[in-house]
């Protein structure tokens, strides 16, 4: 590789940041000789170094949790050690919204401001911050500390939330939620003092219906002891992965075919497909994705799973695995949930322990080991090739389609990726059977949904209802309208989903329902405004996260989210180009654009609320002001 | 080697090989095309192992990169050989069927055990074992050398040194598996062909053979001395010594690219006649009493080159010389003429035949053949014979064909000029990719990469002089001293410095090396000289 290191050199702290985290990754290929290596006697890299590029996530993880940011000298030692040019290596700290590569102080609260947190006063609590440190940025008097403005943090139902991160030797990520500023600032300026990794959360207060009755996806959650092997299994765990073995590979993969389940992060593919595709992909070897980088923005289902039912989530990896013939799976972890990451970690150890994960799986000669890759704040990464981008140690970007994932996927191999919450409808399908399964719901959405619900409702949390439940019976189940009580607007399936009037409220939860409309369920969310709520706050909120996250890679989407968010702010200060019909016409064009000619889904969905909110809501036709 | 002078292999067989030592030599800067073979090897899975003092472009592609001292290449080698013996690596069958001389060889390394190495080279015992076994248990394997191993004042040894190593592991003469010192420029393998050496006449028939001289001088109607010439750096002795007065340079700039460069201007102005035939106005040129332009040979002339894997290609005329510009066989035959002995009026072609005439190797290289095969390989016999991807495919035949390859037992010498305290530096010099040697053919050309020359020196270094990047510092060896900005390079480690030859009218960095010279090849010790820096304090600095 031609490298071009500079002459930055690391101090002690991000040298030991870059060892350390090589070390644990088992990489170290200049371990036998660190002192000829600094010497400048030898070097060890070549195929095993760029073969071992994927660590470059964890290392820029390393030394950001270390130092609080990435410094030139740290870059170019790490680059040094993993044979990656600096140049390229740049271009991938740069790309996340975790990693800084100016100087920051270790202690920084990322504050979210987006829009179901805005329903909770974020607005509020980001003023006063600016008040006490100045704009987002800033490190006001004692300099040890700064906050930020973070996109939606998972946290919609305890909103507003706050995320804040304590470089150094014991590195810690706090969630706060739901939060103020004076526990914020508090915080802040214990500067470190801070312990444990994140927010403990009552179960009953993400999901309101836990313990009921006739719930299937979230009947563990409040029963089984999140952190206890033991207490999953005996609330039934494993007996799906002991099944499959009974069921041997090709019935597995025929079970999920027959379920007819659909993917749940968003894009609705059959699972079917995919894992028929892989199970019979010729290259090898095959790996196993599960995409918990859950971030789109009113999304929280995932991290309560994960959260709640970790053991689950590694159970029915294990499963896919085995049906699909992949050895390695992968947990590509949105960085921003730090006791999602905390349980899966002791989930993946205890069941290694057990013989449950590695070599000869309950003793049937099966193996598969599990690898967590966190997320550092990257929208687009769940898109799944930009995720393996990410794993591999690019910039998350995504790539061209075909071919698909499931011919050349995760370092060019068959990969099998499903979202968090389409594999968990796995263990029932393999417990009861495909057909059972597919006779939950309608007839082209099968099974049970997991909703997100939050903004102005009584209860916001994760519902699970069969498919084909009303919009409005969800909302009643979770209490109602809150807020003012008058429901000015819902937003279907996310910032890449689109608003509902109250009058649609009947409309029933599928996917075939909701296409019908010209609506998504997207990843699922139900987020509630009241009358009260300024829309055009929330559609610039909206335009401003595409803007931010659109990797930039194609061009539609990077002019057009940036086009678009121009354009609405034209319209909200009511200073058109024109006529508002003019203005309202160019974005439709700037929408077309980007839905032909976008690589990925990002560019083709960026619009997509903001147009609802014309056609549905009459936002910029006079309604809404 | 083995009495051919060529790379024993095809650059697709490094693309197709297992194993490839770069030793001595940054081909990712200094041999960019050759290196897209090599990447092209790497890429399809070769181990690329790198020994060079520098972590160059080269070395931060490889596997392993081999750090060692300036000048330790030997000690390297036979603690590699005394390793592939020791550990029952060595290909014995072909030892005994191919090769004379193993135990001699066999002492002779034996007291290079790896500690001792290690020692020496500074490379640690463990890497050099693995660089020994993982070349020795290779199904394929290649090394390819260049001015590293030969700019040395052992330069002839160095390269004995390697040639054991396929030797002793049966890596030569097999497809994929060879010895290849690669040239550094588009035709110095045709040069050599041809005869442009002290003791060879075309096609490497040495001029002391009798028999083979006479082939020539009937041909020629001529007699040829029956006693070989001097290499250049014999000339300079001679010039020295009042023996060599008259000097006829043509496509060389000998006052800018001989080590000790003060010395060689001296001489060179002490000369009766100084001749110099160029495409350029170069420095030596300068000094002429006559210059002959002569035309561009890759645009404005006609004739044939060879490259590193043996290729001979045709070069086509593709414009007219600016007027007054002759090509060189027009000057050479001018010149002829003059000098009372008509050779005619011949063109490229004609003399082509003529060497195929008289040289085997080139026999069945008709121009229409060349041209149809894209290049034919030397050997080629006859008009039937397709050319040989590479050489010394005979010591595998049963029995060999010809004579056995002889081990060279050879012996760890240091660079000729130690470090102390005066000068604690090491001085290597080498090529950067944007430039060749002196500039002549690349000074006239921009290009982005260009920095101009400075003294390169390890961060460290750096700091303990005190001296800021682009700063510029004195530079002094035993034989003169020249000012330089300068950089910063990470890829040197301290002690080392590194200068280039790029801009001899800027930075005469040949002010600075040595004129040790391997009595064998002639070749002078441009990559080992002593050196220290000094900061210009400011008050100096104005003067």
């Amino acid at each position: 590789m031609d490298l071009h290191l500079t002459n930055d050199a690391p101090n002690a702290a991000e040298r030991a940041a870059v060892d350390c985290a090589l070390a644990d990754s088992g990489f170290d290929p200049e371990a036998q000789h660190r002192e000829a290596a600094r010497e400048g006697r030898v070097a060890v890299a070549g195929h095993a170094a760029r073969a071992h590029r994927h660590l470059l996530l964890p290392v820029l993880h390393a030394i950001q949790e270390r130092v609080g940011w990435i410094s030139p000298g740290a870059l170019n030692y790490a680059c040094e050690r993993l044979t990656v040019p600096p140049t390229d290596a740049y271009g991938v700290a740069t790309f996340y919204a975790l990693f800084s590569v100016q100087p920051r102080p270790p202690v920084v609260a990322h504050v979210c401001d987006d829009i179901a947190c805005l329903t909770q006063g974020a607005d509020n609590l980001c003023a006063e911050l600016t008040q006490r440190y100045g704009p987002a940025g800033s490190t006001g008097a004692e300099e040890a500390a700064t906050w930020h403005h973070s996109p939606c943090l998972g946290m919609c139902e305890q909103g507003p939330a706050a995320m804040v991160t304590v470089a150094g030797e014991r590195p810690a990520t706090t969630v706060l939620a739901h939060t103020d500023t004076a526990e914020v600032v508090g915080q802040l300026s214990s500067a470190g003092g801070v312990n444990g990794s994140g927010t403990e959360t009552a179960p009953v207060r993400s999901v309101p219906q836990a313990g009921s009755q006739g719930l299937r996806l979230l009947r563990r959650i409040g029963r089984s002891d999140p952190d206890d092997l033991a207490s999953y299994r005996g609330n039934g765990g494993y007996a799906a992965l002991a099944r499959a073995f009974d069921l041997g590979p090709d019935q597995v993969v025929r079970e999920v075919a027959a379920s007819k389940l659909l993917g749940r992060g968003g894009a609705a593919f059959p699972a079917g497909v995919k894992w028929q595709a892989v199970a019979a992909a010729a290259a090898r070897p095959h790996y196993m994705v599960c995409n918990a980088d859950e971030s789109e923005p009113g999304t929280f289902k995932d991290r309560v799973i994960m959260e709640e039912d970790p053991f689950a989530v590694v159970e029915t990896m294990t499963i896919a695995g085995f049906a699909t013939g992949c050895e390695k799976g992968y947990i590509y972890l949105r960085g921003e949930y730090p006791l999602a990451l905390e349980r899966i970690e002791n989930a993946l150890s205890q069941a290694r322990a057990a013989g449950l994960l590695g070599d000869s799986i309950m003793g049937q000669g099966v193996s598969f080991d599990i690898e967590i890759r966190r997320g550092a704040g990257a929208y687009i990464c769940g898109e799944e090739t930009a995720l393996f981008n990410s794993i591999e140690g690019y910039r998350g970007e995504p790539r061209n389609k075909p071919p698909y994932p499931t011919e050349v996927g995760l370092f060019g191999k068959p990969t099998l990726v499903n979202n968090v919450e389409t594999l968990i409808n796995v263990l029932d399908i393999v417990l009861d059977g495909g057909d059972t399964f597919a006779a939950i719901g309608t007839e082209q959405s099968t099974g049970m949904k997991l909703f997100c619900l939050s903004g102005h409702v009584a209860r916001p949390g994760v519902y699970e209802v069969p498919f084909g439940t009303t919009l409005r019976e969800l909302i009643d189940l979770a209490g109602g309208v809150a807020g003012s009580g008058t429901l000015q607007a819902i937003l279907l399936g996310g910032a890449a989903g689109s608003f509902l009037s109250p009058e649609e409220l009947d409309t029933p939860l599928t996917f075939e329902a909701t296409r019908a409309v010209g609506a998504t369920l997207g990843s699922g969310v139900v987020m509630l405004f009241d009358e009260t709520v300024n829309m055009n706050h929330v559609l610039l909120r909206i335009a401003r996260f595409f803007r931010d996250e659109s990797c930039g890679q194609c061009v539609p989407c990077r002019v057009g989210t940036v086009r678009q968010e121009e354009l609405l702010q034209r319209l909200v200060s009511e200073r058109p180009n024109g006529s508002v019909d003019d203005e309202i016409e160019l974005l439709n064009d700037i929408s077309q654009a980007m839905r032909d000619a976008s690589i990925c889904g990002l560019g083709h969905t960026a619009s997509s609320a903001i147009e609802s909110a014309i056609s549905r809501l009459g936002f910029a036709n006079g309604r809404n002001h | 080697m083995f009495g051919l002078g060529g790379g024993t292999s095809s650059y697709r067989e490094v693309e197709e090989t297992d194993v490839i030592l770069l030793w001595g030599s940054n081909a990712r800067d200094t041999h960019p095309i050759f290196f897209h073979h090599v990447l092209k090897g790497v890429h399809n899975g070769a181990s690329l192992f790198v020994v060079d003092p520098r972590r160059t472009s080269s070395a931060q592609w490889a596997d392993v990169w081999l750090g060692v001292d300036v000048g330790t290449d030997i000690a390297l080698a036979n603690a590699m050989g005394r390793e592939i013996i020791v550990a029952g690596l060595a290909d014995e069958e072909f030892i005994a069927h191919a090769t004379s001389d193993f135990e001699a060889y066999r002492e002779a390394v034996e007291p290079y055990t790896l500690a001792y190495a290690e020692e020496i080279t500074g490379v640690p015992a463990e890497s050099i074992r693995a660089t020994a076994h993982t070349y020795a248990k290779a199904e394929r394997a290649q090394i390819c050398w260049t001015l590293g191993i030969t700019e040395h004042h052992n330069a002839v040894d160095n390269v004995l040194g390697i040639i054991n190593l396929a030797l002793l592991t049966g890596h030569v003469g097999r497809y994929g598996s060879g010895l290849n010192p690669l040239r550094g420029q588009n035709n110095v393998q045709g040069s050599g062909d041809m005869g442009a050496l002290p003791d060879r006449l075309p096609g490497f028939q040495h001029v002391e053979n009798t028999p083979l001289r006479q082939k020539f001088e009937r041909t020629w109607d001529t007699v040829i001395p029956a006693k070989k010439g001097w290499n250049l750096s014999e000339m300079f002795e001679a010039m020295e010594m009042g023996e060599l007065t008259a000097l006829y340079v043509i496509g060389e700039n000998p006052a800018q690219s001989e080590a000790d460069q003060h010395r060689a201007m001296k001489l060179l102005q002490g000369l009766d006649v100084l001749v110099v035939q160029d495409v350029l106005m170069n420095a030596t040129a300068e000094m002429a009493d006559v210059v002959l332009p002569a035309a561009a040979s890759w645009c404005e002339a006609e004739g044939t080159v060879t490259n590193s894997e043996r290729r001979v290609q045709r070069v086509r005329k593709a414009m007219d010389p600016p007027p007054g510009v002759k090509d060189d066989i027009t000057i050479l035959c001018e010149v002829a003429q003059e000098m009372g002995g008509d050779i005619g009026e011949p063109i490229a072609e004609d003399i082509w035949n003529e060497i195929r005439s008289l040289s085997p190797f080139h026999a069945g290289m008709s121009y229409a053949r060349i041209e149809q095969m894209g290049g034919i390989q030397w050997p080629c016999y006859d008009e039937s014979h397709p050319g040989e991807m590479y050489l010394h495919g005979r010591l595998w035949q049963r029995p060999v064909l010809g004579p056995r390859a002889p081990f060279s037992p050879v012996a760890f010498q240091p660079p000729a000029e130690r470090l102390d305290d005066q000068f604690p530096i090491r001085l290597t010099t080498g090529r950067r990719l944007d430039s060749f040697n002196t500039g002549v053919q690349t000074a006239g050309y921009t290009s982005p990469l260009r920095r101009g020359e400075t003294i390169d020196l390890s961060p460290e270094d750096g700091q303990e002089l005190g001296v800021a990047e682009g700063e510029t510092v004195r530079v002094l060896s035993r034989r003169g001293s020249v000012r330089a900005p300068v950089r910063f390079d990470p890829s040197l480690r301290p002690g080392l410095a590194f200068m280039t030859p790029h801009f001899p009218d800027d930075v005469a960095t040949n002010e600075l090396t040595i004129d040790a010279t391997d009595p064998k090849s002639g070749t002078a010790e441009f990559k080992a000289a002593a050196i220290r820096v000094e900061k210009i304090e400011a008050a100096v600095a104005q003067d």
